[in-house]
């Protein structure tokens, strides 16, 4: 720790921190445009300048570090001012010229109300103009799809390049010939090959890069502002959802260190045009072949009728990808109460079962674990398209120091260097066996991690790996006091919470796949588009959009998406994290639990709340750990792997393969979206053209 | 700067690979360069590929140098875009690189400017036949024989219309010409008469260490003034050279032959006041009362190598600046030895 005044205060701060942290620390605003947390130091914007006692000149706090700073002349701390003339001067100095070239086009500009020039121009800036040169005018470049550009307002902070080059991991964009001349591009001006390319414009601090989708829809101050939780993939990452009336107008990141740091994929983000469209806004039931609206009591009331004649052996249901706790534990109950043991939340196939405990189906490193990690091996998965920032998160590890890291599996690029071993189970065996070096590089390590993904899971031979993954995990000793390196990488929002609730058959029950193959003569569909269910059965399809599920609907009944419902969420670590009502669901949809409820009336079992808060009571006394909201209940991992290792059988021979085939199109929402659409071409192309 | 693009798509070559000499080049930089930190290289590597390419960077050169590289295309992008010695549009087979920077102006450059563009055209044109093109340039350091340009890798100097003209004609009929001045003078030789330095003893070596002699004898028989203290203060042991000799700040301030001579006493006791020769005091000393014929005393900064005698060996070759001349074995003006000349033996200290 070191000693160093601010502004008169002292404050002790570690030795590495820069004066503007030290700043920050002691509770004094430094301005910035090129500075950021999460990015390497760039220096070249000059905004953060402030006064050094003993330095001639006023010095970029951003780029220099308490422990550079000297003494005084008896000893006493450093000390700098962010306040002095000197430093009020050199900043209006600085923002002079940032604004010569700088268009004063706000009015016009997506950035206005929260443009970070805009405001620090009102703070630090002059009323006019001693410029009376032409302005420079740069040509706007193309960056793909989801950010729009307009460079004659850029700063040259090169944030963006700093982000695509370290983050993202894609040395897409750069900063082409020099001085007055400089202008920001992609490669030829191509699109970004990033699934986190919309971060740019986030971090862009003037609008020379904003979101292209959202673009002249809304000003930043009409908008209100809910935080809540994505559910594009199983990472769970915090965002803000933003609205206007009852429409959702974008999404944003929140930071949350232990999830998603301050990043966000596309998909969270551009997902919003695909709330609004394709949307199921009234109940509809299928009639000599063709679907017609119909009122909520039809609904019910056909469903009422058919279930009354079915054997309840032969009744099912299948929980989706989106499904809330809440939904999942409302439908369980109800099927309870039916007597139905045909239910499963498995819809991909995979094979984790809360049966051989909580340990054995959760990412129990944690996704913050993932920097302490000194060897990760990952197993069957493609983590860069099944959860990106997970994906960043080792590629932030990768760049501390490399650690060994290798892959069983596909063999695509991950933004990051790794060994491949091999594509399947074959070589998972061999490993094992020590007949690859590079057990020794998990046997060597102190915290070593094994990701296993649902691409090597989802298969008739899932469990047999899982075992042989466990037993891998258990000898390399990545599970013991203080660390555990057994983490299974899910795909979907719901499925650790249906793990949680038990959503597995019951005794004789069928699985997913049995039930759609024509197991049972009445399925209840909660939200569930990615499984082709058979001719035959009559299919109830509680969901959102008009997506494959309600194609294959006898009736449908409309529910609410995650912006439009406060529901419980469990992401692939067991986080237990709460999304919130942004806007109302469209036409007559409604909140799930609460279809839910409705249809047990009529069914004859009416569920014991009439509010979401006596669902929640119900729901916390019988599950207490989803009662601890933001929180990782730890799972007793030891008893979990002795269960995994226990199970044994034999592996096939396929290669793993990734269950998400196009990042941009994994749920309902995303296929309803037009950008998500483009942005998928878009990738299809961008592959093409790297396979030539 | 004159706006740079990249050569438009129907002039780029449809590939480019290393030729064996580039890739033995490529080699030998990358060589320079710890395992990893290959991308060091990307200048020389860039040179050399637009040597190969015909003066200019094609896109494929600049992915190839990328690719041998192990860097991102657009890293490389970024280095051939910055500098603007690196062309990205083709180039005549003699490039020009024309000096426009103020003494060539003042010398003239604005006639040879207009022989270009009636001859090529504008700047950054090649002409029908490929043999030019052109390109202003700032100052190439070539002030003395100005006007001047570049062709390739050679300067010509001394540049008139007419001669520029005839230069253009002998490059483009393929006729040998002469590099350097185009008026005959040997590199940057005064443009027409000689008048100085023709004293052939500066060329015999009988100067060196004259100076000294001379000031040596003069210096013996002063017993008064600056001088003698300054001489008189040679300490018994060679200080070595630290970085607080001499600092004001590290000796009494009052007591200076200076001061004592503004006064009228008599000079310090050289014993006592070693530091009294600190030239960063004694000259500050207006009124002089010895002999203004004496030398005075000069710096101890040299930038040669000094004829120090054998008497202080564990002296440095070269004083630091601010050690007192006096400390010095051997006192220098920097006539006797200037870089290049021959150093007297007899004074080398080791």
């Amino acid at each position: 720790m070191a000693k160093i005044i601010v502004d008169g205060v002292e404050v002790d701060v570690p030795a590495e921190y820069t004066l503007l942290q030290a700043a920050e620390a002691a509770g004094a605003e430094v301005p910035r445009f090129c500075f950021h947390e999460r990015l390497s130091i760039a220096g070249n914007c000059r905004m953060c300048l402030v006064e050094v006692k003993g330095a001639p000149k006023p010095v970029a706090s951003c780029a220099w570090g308490v422990r550079d700073c000297r003494p005084g002349p008896n000893g006493e701390p450093p000390e700098i001012s962010t306040k002095s003339p000197t430093v009020k001067k050199a900043r209006e100095g600085v923002m002079e010229f940032l604004l010569i070239n700088h268009p004063l086009d706000c009015p016009i500009c997506d950035q206005g109300g929260q443009c970070d020039l805009q405001d620090q121009a009102m703070a630090y800036g002059v009323d006019t103009s001693r410029f009376h040169e032409n302005k420079r005018a740069v040509t706007d470049k193309y960056l793909g799809p989801l950010v729009r550009t307009s460079m004659n307002r850029c700063i040259h902070c090169t944030r963006c390049v700093r982000f695509t080059a370290e983050v993202a991991g894609v040395p897409d964009m750069g900063a082409l010939w020099r001085g007055e001349d400089m202008e920001i591009t992609s490669y030829l001006e191509k699109a970004l090959g990033s699934e986190l390319q919309a971060n740019i414009a986030d971090l862009c601090p003037v609008g020379a890069l904003t979101h292209k989708p959202e673009s002249f829809h809304f000003r930043p101050w009409e908008l209100t502002k809910t935080d809540s939780v994505d559910v594009m993939d199983a990472v769970g990452s915090s965002i803000r959802v933003d609205s206007r009336g009852r429409e959702v107008m974008r999404i944003l990141p929140r930071v949350n260190e232990a999830v998603n740091e301050e990043w966000i994929s596309d998909k969270t983000r551009q997902i919003v045009d695909g709330l609004r469209l394709q949307r199921l806004d009234r109940p509809f039931v299928r009639e000599s072949g063709r679907l017609r609206p119909a009122s909520w009591q039809e609904a019910f009331a056909t469903i009422a009728a058919k279930v009354k004649d079915t054997d309840v052996k032969k009744i099912g249901a299948i929980i989706g990808d989106l499904a809330a706790v809440e939904e999942m534990f409302a439908l369980k109950l109800l099927m309870q109460s039916l007597g139905v043991t045909n239910i499963d939340a498995r819809q991909d196939g995979t094979v984790l079962s809360p049966a051989y405990g909580r340990g054995s189906y959760l990412f129990n490193t944690t996704i913050a674990g993932i920097e302490d990690a000194d060897a990760i091996l990952i197993v069957g998965s493609n983590p860069r398209i099944e959860a990106s920032l997970v994906n960043v998160r080792i590629r932030k590890r990768w760049r501390v120091a490399p650690p060994p890291i290798a892959i069983i599996g596909e063999n695509a690029d991950l933004t990051y260097p790794y060994e491949y071993l091999g594509a399947g189970p074959d070589t998972l065996a061999e490993l094992a066996a020590g007949r690859n070096s590079f057990i020794e590089k998990l046997r060597s390590a102190e915290r070593p991690l094994i990701i296993v993904g649902q691409g090597a899971l989802s298969r008739p031979d899932g469990l047999a790996i899982l075992s042989a993954v466990a037993q891998l995990a258990r000898d390399v000793g990545a599970v013991k006091d203080g660390w555990n390196g057994f983490s299974v990488l899910h795909t979907a929002a719901s499925r650790v919470g249906a793990l949680d609730l038990g959503l597995v058959p019951g005794e004789g029950g069928l699985t997913a796949e049995q039930m759609a193959q024509g197991g049972v003569e009445v399925l209840f569909n909660l939200g569930a588009d990615e499984i082709d269910i058979a001719p035959g059965a009559f299919v109830i399809y509680q969901g959102t959009h008009g997506d494959r599920g309600a194609h294959r609907a006898d009736v449908i009944l409309p529910a609410a998406t995650y912006t439009e419902k406060s529901g419980t969420y469990v992401n692939t670590e067991g986080r237990v994290q709460m999304a919130n009502r942004a806007a109302f669901a469209p036409g007559e949809a409604r909140e799930d639990w609460a279809i839910l409820r409705a249809l047990s009336d009529v069914l004859g079992h009416r569920l014991p709340f009439d509010s979401l808060n006596a669902l929640r009571a119900k729901l916390y006394a019988a599950y207490p750990h989803f009662a601890a909201i933001e929180t990782v209940q730890p799972a007793d991992s030891a008893a979990a792997i002795q269960a995994l290792v226990g199970i044994g059988g034999t592996a096939g021979r396929e290669a793993f393969v990734s269950p998400v085939k196009d990042f941009y199109l994994t749920n309902p929402i995303a296929r309803a979206s037009g950008v998500m659409a483009e942005c998928s071409a878009l990738a299809r192309e961008l592959k093409l053209e790297a396979a030539e | 700067m004159a706006v740079r693009k990249l050569a438009p798509e129907e002039l780029q070559p449809e590939s480019f690979v290393f030729s064996p000499d580039t890739e033995a080049f490529a080699e030998q930089q990358i060589a320079k360069y710890p395992p990893g930190r290959q991308a060091s290289a990307v200048i020389p590597l860039l040179w050399k590929a637009q040597e190969q390419a015909g003066g200019w960077l094609p896109r494929k050169a600049i992915e190839a140098v990328a690719t041998r590289l192990d860097m991102p295309f657009i890293r490389v992008m970024e280095v051939a875009t910055f500098y603007t010695m690196f062309n990205l549009e083709p180039v005549g087979k003699y490039f020009i690189q024309f000096c426009g920077t103020t003494p060539c102006v003042l010398r003239g450059a604005g006639d040879i400017r207009q022989v270009l563009e009636k001859r090529i055209g504008d700047q950054n044109h090649v002409t029908a036949d490929g043999n030019f093109s052109w390109l202003e340039v700032e100052c190439l350091g070539a002030c003395c024989n100005a006007p001047m340009v570049q062709i390739n890798d050679d300067y010509y100097e001394d540049l008139t219309p007419e001669n520029f003209e005839k230069l253009l004609d002998d490059l483009a009929a393929g006729r040998p010409v002469k590099k350097g001045s185009q008026i005959g003078r040997n590199t940057s030789e005064p443009f027409e008469a000689v008048n100085t330095l023709q004293d052939p003893s500066l060329y015999d070596g009988s100067q060196i260490g004259t100076w000294r002699k001379r000031f040596e004898e003069q210096a013996q028989p002063a017993g008064t003034g600056e001088a003698a203290a300054a001489v008189a203060s040679v300490p018994q042991e060679a200080k070595a050279a630290k970085p607080t000799a001499g600092r004001p700040i590290e000796s009494e301030v009052a007591d200076t032959p200076a001061e004592r001579a503004k006064k009228g006493e008599a000079p310090v006791n050289p014993v006592d006041q070693k530091e009294a020769a600190d030239p960063s005091r004694a000259t500050k000393v207006e009124p002089r009362t010895e002999d203004a014929a004496k030398p005075a005393p000069q710096s101890g900064k040299s930038y040669v190598a000094s004829p120090g005698g054998g008497a202080t060996p564990t002296s440095p070759t070269t004083p630091n600046a601010g050690t007192p001349p006096g400390q010095s074995e051997t006192r220098r003006d920097g006539s006797e030895s200037k870089p290049g000349v021959v150093v007297d033996k007899d004074n080398k200290t080791s």
